[in-house]
């Protein structure tokens, strides 16, 4: 018991210390074609990080290192070390639940269950051991309102998720990934299928939860990058090519292909 | 070739081509016809309910309907946990590629392949003769109660005979599932099984119901595996354990086609019996196509 607690959260103060997620000299291989190489990154905590690049140079494959989503396809090879806390997720006895309820995930197409909104948010609770109704109801309206959904669909709760406009499921995608109290949250593309308005609103609602939660963003839109984002990364044929202040990147970037990129010359 | 001719002979494929769907319905609707023409008077509250009398030339087929009902229940315990584990296994567990998916695909299309008949012989070696033997040698002391044909090892092997319907069906649901809704679950931390258990099975429900539906048709109206496992021809009681036999409606259309004492006697009996048996199919049948068609839909609409 004081075994576990010791080898899983780290103190607070190295917390504080450490970036929220880093990699070394990481390198990823789907089979032979290798699609990262040799990223150094350090994601600093309670930031938004964005990360552009051309379609195809890994942006989406360095996102699903970062909780091991990777695992799921055939074939992958990791060279390098990625730290979470502080802690390499990599090492053969890292607890990968663990990993994913600290560090988790919204998808670029809003993937709610096919069930109700209620259940849809306990799911990530439930499954991790919260069995009182009275808790679960609390943790699905505490959930929705961060998001900015309660309001709209308290008295709906029951309703079929998928019968929900976009918007409103990529923020029950959201509230569903909060209510299991991740501290890290990975967006790929989380706007790419919403128009500008549910766009925009997105985007204040990241401002809102930065606050608590240290985000990653992957996105094909410069605006949005530039946006939201305080630290940003340029990535290109699997190299990260640039990273740092976002506002830097963008109004003075440092290497000619972010230049490129930026000034809309090729991607 | 000139634009007249290639009319023609477009026009003599469609004609033969709706001729060979026509004959299909015109038998199909003959062999109906024909069956209720002869069966549907015989049908009465009595024939359902109560027992054969003199020789199956009088009285009805309540003991073959309840074994009939008592096999596919059993059988159905058997075959929808079996195939649906091994559906969920090949489908989410097994390494894709792997040597054992492969082996255990083969097997299962090749299980599909078997004729029913070899089905009753393999329950009757390895149930029955081994098995029951062996459970009789073990807990009975050598004395007879499994090693003999029994409704359980009739289900069992029936099982087996429609395990690929459940494991085929299995897979196709779990199949449809989108790719998202996995990942959404194991990136809140879910594991393999919570994934399946909360995620999986419940969108699954309606297609292994398909498959399940599907399977107690083919239960019902198989003889074959049933012959040498535990179906008699005639029982003055109803099976209540186990390692009883049991009467059938297919095998005992089967009986009162072929060992009637008294053919003209039989045959009012023996219609209304192979009505009953095809309106339990067909309605099963039914049932299952509206089941997949709502399943569909939902799908069509979740998108
Ligand atoms: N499962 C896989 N197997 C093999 N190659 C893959 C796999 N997934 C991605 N790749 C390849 O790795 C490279 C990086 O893909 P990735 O999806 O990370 O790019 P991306 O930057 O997210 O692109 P996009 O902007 O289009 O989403 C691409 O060349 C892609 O073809
Ligand atoms: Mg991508």
């Amino acid at each position: 018991m004081s075994q576990a607690a010791s080898a899983d959260p780290p103190a607070a103060d190295v917390r504080v210390q450490t970036p929220a997620i880093e990699a070394r000299s990481l390198s990823l291989f789907y089979g032979s074609f290798r699609a990262l190489k040799d990223v150094d990154v350090a994601v600093p905590r309670r930031e938004i990080t964005a990360l552009i690049g051309p379609s195809g140079c890994g942006k989406s494959t360095l996102l699903r290192v970062f909780n091991r989503m990777n695992d799921l396809v055939r074939g992958v090879r990791i060279e390098g070390s990625v730290l979470v806390d502080g802690r390499d997720i990599y090492r053969p006895d890292a607890d990968l639940i663990a990993l994913r309820k600290r560090v988790g995930m919204v998808f670029q197409r809003p993937n709610p269950f096919p069930i109700s909104v209620f259940q849809n948010v306990a799911y990530g609770p439930a499954i991790h051991g919260m069995a009182s109704n009275a808790e679960l109801e609390e943790a699905v309206e505490r959930n929705l309102r961060a998001t900015g959904l309660w309001d709209d669909l308290k008295d709906r709760l029951r309703v079929p998720a998928l019968s929900l406009p976009p918007e409103q499921q990529q923020r029950l995608c959201l509230s569903r990934l909060l209510a299991v109290e991740p501290d890290v949250l990975l967006m790929d593309e989380p706007c790419s299928t919403l128009d500008p308005i549910a766009t925009a609103r997105i985007e204040e609602l990241l401002f809102e939860l930065k606050k608590n939660y240290t985000i990653v963003i992957v996105t094909h839109n410069m605006q949005q990058a530039a946006r939201v984002s305080s630290r940003a990364g340029f990535m290109l044929l699997g190299d990260l090519v640039e990273f740092g202040a976002t506002e830097g990147l963008f109004t003075n970037p440092r290497d000619q292909r972010t230049q490129d990129y930026i000034t809309g010359r090729f991607g | 070739m000139s634009r007249r001719w290639i009319n023609r002979i477009t026009f003599l494929f469609m004609g033969l081509t709706g001729l060979a769907c026509a004959t299909v319905i015109l038998l199909v609707a003959l062999i109906l016809g024909h069956i209720a023409y002869h069966g549907v008077h015989h049908l009465s509250w009595e024939f359902l309910t109560t027992a054969p009398r003199a020789g199956m030339t009088e009285g009805g087929i309540f003991p073959a309907i309840f074994g009939t009902v008592f096999l596919v229940l059993l059988m159905t315990i058997a075959v929808v946990p079996l195939g649906v584990c091994t559906a969920v296994y090949l489908q989410e567990y097994a390494p894709a590629g792997s040597k054992l998916v492969h082996a255990v695909r083969l097997a299962i299309q090749n299980l599909a392949g078997v004729p029913a008949i070899v089905f009753g012989l393999f329950g009757l070696g390895f149930f029955i003769e081994f098995a029951g033997r062996s459970v009789d040698r073990l807990f009975y002391g050598g004395q007879l109660h499994f090693g003999q044909p029994a409704i359980l090892w009739a289900a069992l092997t029936m099982a087996l005979l429609t395990l690929p319907t459940v494991v085929v069906a299995t897979e196709e649901a779990l199949r449809v599932v989108p790719r998202g809704h996995r990942e959404a679950a194991y990136a809140l931390g879910a594991t393999r099984w919570q994934m399946v258990r909360y995620v999986l099975l419940p969108q699954a429900t309606g297609g292994i119901l398909t498959g399940t539906i599907l399977a107690v048709s083919r239960g019902a109206g198989e003889v074959a595996p049933i012959l040498f496992t535990g179906a008699a021809y005639y029982l003055p009681e109803l099976p209540r354990r186990l390692n009883h036999q049991f009467m059938e409606l297919g095998y005992h259309v089967y009986v009162m086609a072929t060992q009637s004492p008294d053919v003209d006697a039989t045959k009012p009996i023996l219609y209304a019996t192979v009505f009953v048996l095809l309106t339990l199919t067909f309605l099963l049948n039914f049932s299952a196509v509206v089941l997949r068609a709502r399943i569909r839909r939902r799908l069509a609409e979740g998108r």
